[in-house]
């Protein structure tokens, strides 16, 4: 997971084409026009769940099943992550001249369950208990073939 | 009947920063230490229980103290290691099986928030890579909720921070002794939103090392036992609001902190109302609020006042973190808990020097809590 930050970006730049890779496989749907969550939905009780699990938490069943969770939800709490996390495991920015402050928070999936996701909003005046959101895309690193590294996040919904 | 069990002997090592001493070793002196107090030899040992976090196996510390053959069995169970130590000694005593052992836990982490070993918790490394994995964050998402539903203040969790560090500044053994003032701990770095600089503990060293004995021979080692009247540790249930945590589930659970307090009262036959003072958990400022209500010992919002009145200063009705706590001691993991219960041995004593609650209180409660979710309550009694 040690990568040389600023290798990555001159390969980056060099290559000819910037290809979108998920963070990992299996925990959103990728490539995708309208991305969405992949969970599981325990097929005893019904309960959902995130990421992926054997198992149920609530009832103890067994036998679960994958499930695409809802797009939108409504911001339950949050936090602005206000320095930059040890890397690894964070594999965004660290470098604290340029690190950029993110959001964080539980958007709670109606009839679901509570997500807990980056949010592409860090202004806490702007940030309120509530507020509707919707799951977006964004940007985290290069990774060593140049490629753009993406994971999930929260937007406030306009 | 059950045989009771008594707390014969205290021992600490300073916490804090103790270049060129391992966390073992500062393990070690808490043991001898502890001995010193009971008038004990290592040799008198039956049993030990012991832990760290990321100091080392305890067990190999009797290289160091005498291999005397003695039972000694190595707990690791998350930030309450120090608690299920001290459960696992109280209960070696109370079933019977021997008279006399000791807890131990220490530990050294390296600076900073805690990294977070995202696999060995059983989360996926992406979770960690988008920039999840942070303790911190929980505790500002917690707390901010919490305000919002209670109406808890930022002036209150800058008061909480206050009195850590004036209590602190107390304390000898504590590893911050500087005063801040409440204006200073609010305009302190924002690290995670509602939560400041200084209203974070900082993962530390020490170690902390309590002498268990039947009450009945307790007389044989001191002129002031001091009576473990509860020992319990509880993990969480479905719904409740943990650290590290991808997703929680729509139903509420009010979380182990609860749990594990009622269990602690109904086993000492007790309740709230009959406890003179307490440590309880305050990773952050945030979590000591939060905490006095889950411990039972107010309703949800009341914090607010009985902070801002200065109800949990030493002076105070009802004072809370009379240490400092992990705020002013930082958080050694695998000592955490038992500080608070060393802590509490010498208030009820009536040794904790210029901190010393008033009027002799006779009964003391601790709780701590940690990844990944999981509580433990002690209640001591003169
Ligand atoms: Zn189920």
């Amino acid at each position: 997971m040690c990568i040389d930050v600023e290798g990555r970006h001159i390969e980056g730049r060099e290559g000819a084409t910037m290809v979108q890779v998920p963070v990992t496989d299996g925990v959103f749907t990728w490539p995708s026009d309208h991305p969405q969550l992949i969970g599981s939905r325990c097929v005893t009780c019904g309960n959902h769940m995130f990421p992926v699990q054997q198992g149920c938490p609530k009832c103890t069943g067994a036998e679960t099943e994958e499930v695409l969770l809802g797009r939108r939800g409504t911001l339950w709490t949050w936090t602005v992550q206000g320095f930059p996390p040890k890397a690894p495991p964070y594999a965004g920015d660290v470098d604290p001249k340029t690190f950029q402050a993110f959001g964080v928070g539980y958007v709670e999936l109606p009839g679901q369950l509570k997500i807990e996701s980056r949010l592409t909003e860090a202004d806490p005046e702007k940030l309120k208990i509530g507020m509707e959101m919707e799951m977006v895309i964004v940007p985290l690193s290069t990774d060593a073939h140049g490629n753009e590294v993406v994971t999930f996040a929260f937007a406030p919904v306009a | 009947m059950t045989t009771q069990v008594a707390i014969v002997g205290i021992g600490m090592h300073e916490f804090g920063r103790t270049e060129g001493v391992s966390g073992m070793d500062q393990g070690v002196i808490a043991v001898r230490r502890a001995c010193a107090d009971a008038g004990v030899s290592w040799e008198d040992m039956q049993f030990a229980f012991g832990g760290s976090m990321a100091a080392g196996a305890a067990d190999t510390m009797v290289s160091l103290l005498g291999l005397t053959g003695l039972q000694f069995i190595n707990v690791a169970n998350g930030c309450a290691t120090g608690g299920s130590a001290l459960f696992s000694a109280y209960n070696t005593i109370r079933s019977g099986v021997f008279d006399l052992g000791i807890a131990v836990g220490f530990d050294k982490h390296e600076r900073g928030a805690f990294r977070v070993n995202t696999k060995g918790s059983g989360l996926g490394d992406w979770y960690g890579a988008s920039g999840l994995a942070l303790t911190t964050q929980f505790f500002g998402m917690k707390i901010n909720r919490y305000m919002h539903e209670y109406g808890i203040s930022q002036s209150t969790l800058a008061k909480v921070s206050e009195k850590a560090f004036r209590n602190g500044s107390l304390n000898p053994m504590a590893w911050r002794r500087k005063p801040i003032s409440e204006e200073e701990v609010l305009n302190s770095a924002m690290l995670s939103y509602p939560l400041t600089q200084y209203m974070f503990c900082s993962p530390g060293e020490g170690g902390v090392a309590l002498i268990l004995a039947r009450a009945d021979k307790a007389h044989l080692y001191t002129d002031k036992p001091i009576f473990l009247k509860a020992a319990v540790v509880r993990s969480r249930r479905f719904g409740s609001f943990e650290v590290l945590a991808p997703s929680i589930a729509l139903e509420h659970n009010a979380g182990p902190t609860v749990d594990a307090s009622k269990a602690a009262f109904e086993m000492a036959g007790m309740g709230p109302q009959d406890m003179d003072i307490a440590q309880l958990q305050d990773t952050e400022s945030g979590a000591e609020v939060m905490h006095m209500a889950e411990n039972g010992f107010c309703e949800h919002g009341e914090q607010e006042f009985m902070i801002q009145a200065g109800e949990t200063e030493i002076g105070g009705k009802f004072p809370v973190n009379t240490d400092g706590g992990c705020l002013a001691n930082g958080e050694p993991i695998g000592a955490s808990g038992l500080r608070q219960v060393y802590e509490n041995v010498l208030q009820l004593r009536g040794q904790a020097g210029a901190r010393q609650v008033p009027n002799e209180p006779k009964t003391a409660y601790t709780h701590v809590y940690g990844a990944p979710g999981i509580s433990g309550v002690t209640i001591l009694s003169r």
